[in-house]
């Protein structure tokens, strides 16, 4: 097991290697010029050259990813061209809102999206098992930009009940950072439990067909027993795939609530710094989620073991 | 601890987080009237304002540096950190004086060294700072609070040149940030302005925050634009940046935010619907809308392409797409220069009036040469105004039987391609559009865009002796009739050249809430006189 994990966290060496590369390769070719944007409108074609070679942007590739690669080796994940600030302190700037909507909606996700997927399968066929399917295709189709305009209209501006935007860090108290984060996180959450609860119902009513469940309905277990301690546990490793390859959603939706309810965070700094072309900043933040991604596979890929013995690594 | 004290326990917790019970405790209502809170046009993401010329730069800057003229609402220099100047006869002499007890935010005072580096670092990157240097003779110190620049020719527009609102402005630095390349970033924000920048604050793309300046000076005359007594009422001035503008609308009606800059029109009837938030015209000196064609490569290397797409071009078209069908915030522009300003003029502008004549327009284009071939559109997805106008002209391109190749790009790409000079099908392009401040377009001081200087004209590069020399002229002029005669001239032959396509003067609203006092519309948000009650 030990050896398994040695092995994982090794194999992400590579991997981000290649990452790193391909995203600068990307920026390379990408059209755009953070000159441009920094010297303005109003500026000459001489002035916007200028800055160029001032920020080191007319050397050649090789040169270019050779410097950045060097400086990454040595942990640091190089400055940003329009603020000046080292990235790092930008990427630190920015976690704890991001990190909080994850985590909020995680939480949320999961506490809803499970019980909603077990009931449903338990009452596969009826109105339960209709209205949370009905539910799930809701919360596929609509997006999460409109969810959030919806979101805050009713509750921000016609029940005057949550604030419209913004972040207040933890530390400032946790009844006004939750305050701040309850419509982002339904928003964010919408797809999020839509996709686990109908995997969860599909296990589940797979699961439910076996012989070992009729077994334990015949020696008299109640449904709570035979759904949550039998059922369930058989169907999680499917449900804990989704819960980890849905990260990836909960990153990707971030960038857009993020914006839509105006939160600090990493999705917005992302965005920003593509319009900008603030090179260092979007390879900053891209391993950075690369290296999420690839962490989270790996605790998924280690709670398969928990959640059934049968597998070793 | 057993099931039901764990229960209770828990309730009680969740029950205090909803109340705010475990809140730091909340602003006083005096300090929450001593904060107002700003949505800026963009994103505040650099803050030197002569490294990065954009307008947010220049807008934030205004509150930490102070300038040494300032222009005023009626367009005219006024003394600001000066307390007075002497020109001698011939013109050339000019001998500065700063007023007393200036002070930079370290608490250092404003010295006349520390505007003699910055007027050099201002010069290299400012058009009216490049002509200074290059009839300069000589800027020096006379002692702390006097200094002469002395030129080897008059400029008659020199005080508009360190007055005018323009980017890049001429913010007066400590001398010690003021030597930095003007190409490089400088590594504080210490300015002698009113307001202080609170740097461990700044949240790149988020927020920035400033405070009062307690030890400014602000000059005894009214404030007026950029010239008079800066008297900040506030103690804090917060930009929030929100990229979303229903979210900043919603944000404003909620009273979370108090002053948004640039409310996007479609939110306007929204916005004049609660009561308690007022909505104004931002800026009387609105925008020029711009269709600007490439004078390197066919078809718009013939002026009779250019012209065709004059006499084609119905501006209502292009200010309807940009404003809907508000006929406050739009006016046809048959000319450069903004409206309402002393120097506008119609002179030579027949070819943008009246009903459009595609006929002749086709013809003058086949008289041109032109047989068909693709014409890029660099059209930037991301910039309503630029999409709008984008929009527009591919339809008008086609109704004049041109093929358009529409680029579909965002406004980086855009930033770097109209900068290539390359043919089109190379990665070059025949044309753009975007938008001037109406700031800009008030006289050729700042105009770039109207410049017809060739290889170093701004993209498109047209080349235009006579323009240029009407500009010269215009320089050179020392009364408002003679530049009022100058610019009539110049009109003409700008449009007669075709240096670029007016698509029209627009205006734009800001919005604040009903409890703010002392917003004036001007060209950039000013805060000084601005209070805010609870």
């Amino acid at each position: 097991m030990l050896a398994y994990v040695i092995r994982r966290v090794l194999s992400t060496v590579p991997v981000m290697a290649v990452v790193a590369l391909f995203v600068f390769s990307l920026l390379y070719i990408a059209p755009g010029d953070p000159a441009a944007i920094i010297a303005g409108d109003q500026a000459t074609p001489a002035d916007v050259e200028r800055i160029r070679q001032s920020l080191g942007l007319d050397r050649p590739f090789l040169v270019q990813f050779g410097d950045w690669l060097w400086h990454l080796l040595h942990g640091d994940v190089g400055t940003s061209i329009f603020t000046n600030l080292p990235v790092s302190t930008m990427i630190a700037q920015r976690i704890e809102p991001t990190l909080s909507l994850m985590v909020i909606t995680l939480l949320l996700a999961v506490l809803i999206a499970v019980p909603m997927g077990v009931m449903a399968a338990w009452q596969a066929g009826t109105w339960v098992d209709r209205a949370v399917m009905a539910f799930a295709v809701l919360g596929f189709s609509v997006p999460v930009f409109v969810v959030g305009y919806l979101l805050a209209f009713v509750f921000a501006l016609e029940l005057d009940w949550l604030p419209v935007q913004g972040y207040t860090p933890i530390a400032e108290g946790i009844g006004p950072w939750l305050r701040n984060l309850v419509l982002p996180s339904i928003a964010l959450g919408c797809v999020y439990i839509a996709l686990i609860a109908r995997i969860t119902r599909a296990t589940m009513l797979e699961v439910l067909q076996q012989d070992y469940i009729r077994t334990a309905r015949a020696k008299g277990l109640g449904p709570g027993g035979v759904l949550f301690l039998h059922a369930l546990k058989n169907a999680s490793v499917p449900i804990v795939t989704v819960i980890g390859i849905g990260i990836a959603l909960l990153i990707g939706g971030a960038v857009v609530t993020e914006s839509v309810f105006a939160i600090p965070g990493l999705g917005r700094l992302t965005v920003d710094a593509i319009l900008r072309r603030d090179y260092p900043v979007i390879q900053g933040v891209v391993l950075l989620f690369s290296f999420v991604y690839v962490l989270v596979n790996l605790v998924i890929d280690l709670a398969y073991t928990v959640l059934d013995p049968r597998i070793r690594y | 601890m057993d099931r039901r004290q764990f229960l209770r326990t828990a309730a009680g917790a969740g029950a205090l987080a909803a109340s705010g019970g475990l809140a730091a405790p909340a602003l006083a209502q005096g300090e929450k009237a001593r904060t107002l809170r700003f949505v800026p046009q963009a994103n505040l993401a650099n803050f030197d304002p002569i490294w990065g010329t954009q307008y947010v730069v220049r807008n934030a800057a205004a509150l930490v540096w102070d300038t040494l003229y300032g222009v005023d609402a009626e367009l005219h220099p006024q003394r600001q950190m000066v307390e007075s100047e002497e020109v001698s006869a011939d013109g050339l002499t000019w001998t500065f004086r700063l007023r007393p007890g200036l002070k930079f935010h370290d608490s250092e005072p404003v010295r006349a060294r520390d505007a003699v580096a910055t007027i050099a670092r201002w010069g290299v990157r400012d058009a009216m700072g490049q002509m200074l240097l290059a009839i300069q003779n000589e800027l020096t110190a006379v002692d702390d609070r006097t200094f002469k620049w002395v030129l080897k020719k008059p400029y008659p527009k020199l005080l508009l040149a360190l007055a005018k609102n323009a980017t890049p402005c001429c913010f007066i630095m400590p001398e010690r940030l003021a030597r930095t390349d003007p190409f490089q970033q400088v590594a504080e924000y210490v300015g002698s302005g009113p307001m202080k920048f609170v740097r461990g604050e700044w949240v790149p793309g988020a927020k920035a925050v400033f405070e009062k300046f307690t030890d400014y000076v602000p000059r005894q005359e009214p404030a007026s634009w950029l010239a008079g007594g800066k008297r900040i009422m506030v103690d804090r001035v917060e930009w929030v940046v929100m990229p979303d503008p229903a979210t900043a609308s919603a944000a404003l009606q909620n009273g979370e935010i108090d002053w948004w800059e640039n409310p996007i029109s479609d939110l306007i009837p929204v916005l004049r619907s609660n009561r308690n938030v007022r909505v104004d015209i931002a800026d009387p000196l609105g925008n020029i809308g711009a269709f600007r064609m490439n004078h390197l490569f066919p078809p718009f290397n013939d002026v009779r392409a250019r012209r065709a797409i004059l006499m084609a071009m119905s501006q209502e078209d292009y200010m309807r797409a940009l404003v809907g069908d508000d006929d406050k915030l739009w006016k046809p522009l048959p000319g450069y220069f903004t409206p309402g300003t002393p120097l506008y003029t119609e002179e030579g502008g027949e070819i943008l009036k009246g009903p459009r004549n595609l006929d002749a327009a086709r013809k003058l284009l086949a008289e041109s040469g032109y047989a068909g071939q693709p014409v890029t559109c660099l059209v930037a997805q991301d910039q309503p105004i630029t999409k709008a106008q984008g929009d527009v002209t591919a339809d008008l391109l086609k109704r004049l039987g041109m093929n358009v190749d529409f680029a579909a790009i965002d406004w980086g790409s855009v930033g770097t391609r109209r900068a290539q000079k390359s043919p089109p099908g190379q990665g070059g392009w025949q044309m753009f559009h975007t938008w001037h401040s109406g700031a800009d377009c008030v006289n050729p001081a700042s105009y770039i865009a109207l410049r017809a200087t060739g290889e170093k004209a701004w993209f498109g590069w047209p080349n235009s002796p006579r323009v240029e020399a009407d500009v010269a002229a215009w320089f050179d002029a020392r009364t408002l009739d003679d530049e009022k005669t100058v610019i009539r001239t110049l009109n003409r032959d700008a449009l007669d050249f075709v240096v670029y396509a007016p698509t029209g003067f627009f205006l734009s609203y800001q919005a604040w809430r009903r409890n703010v006092s002392g917003i004036v519309q001007g060209p950039l948000p000013f805060f000084w006189g601005v209070s805010k009650t609870v």
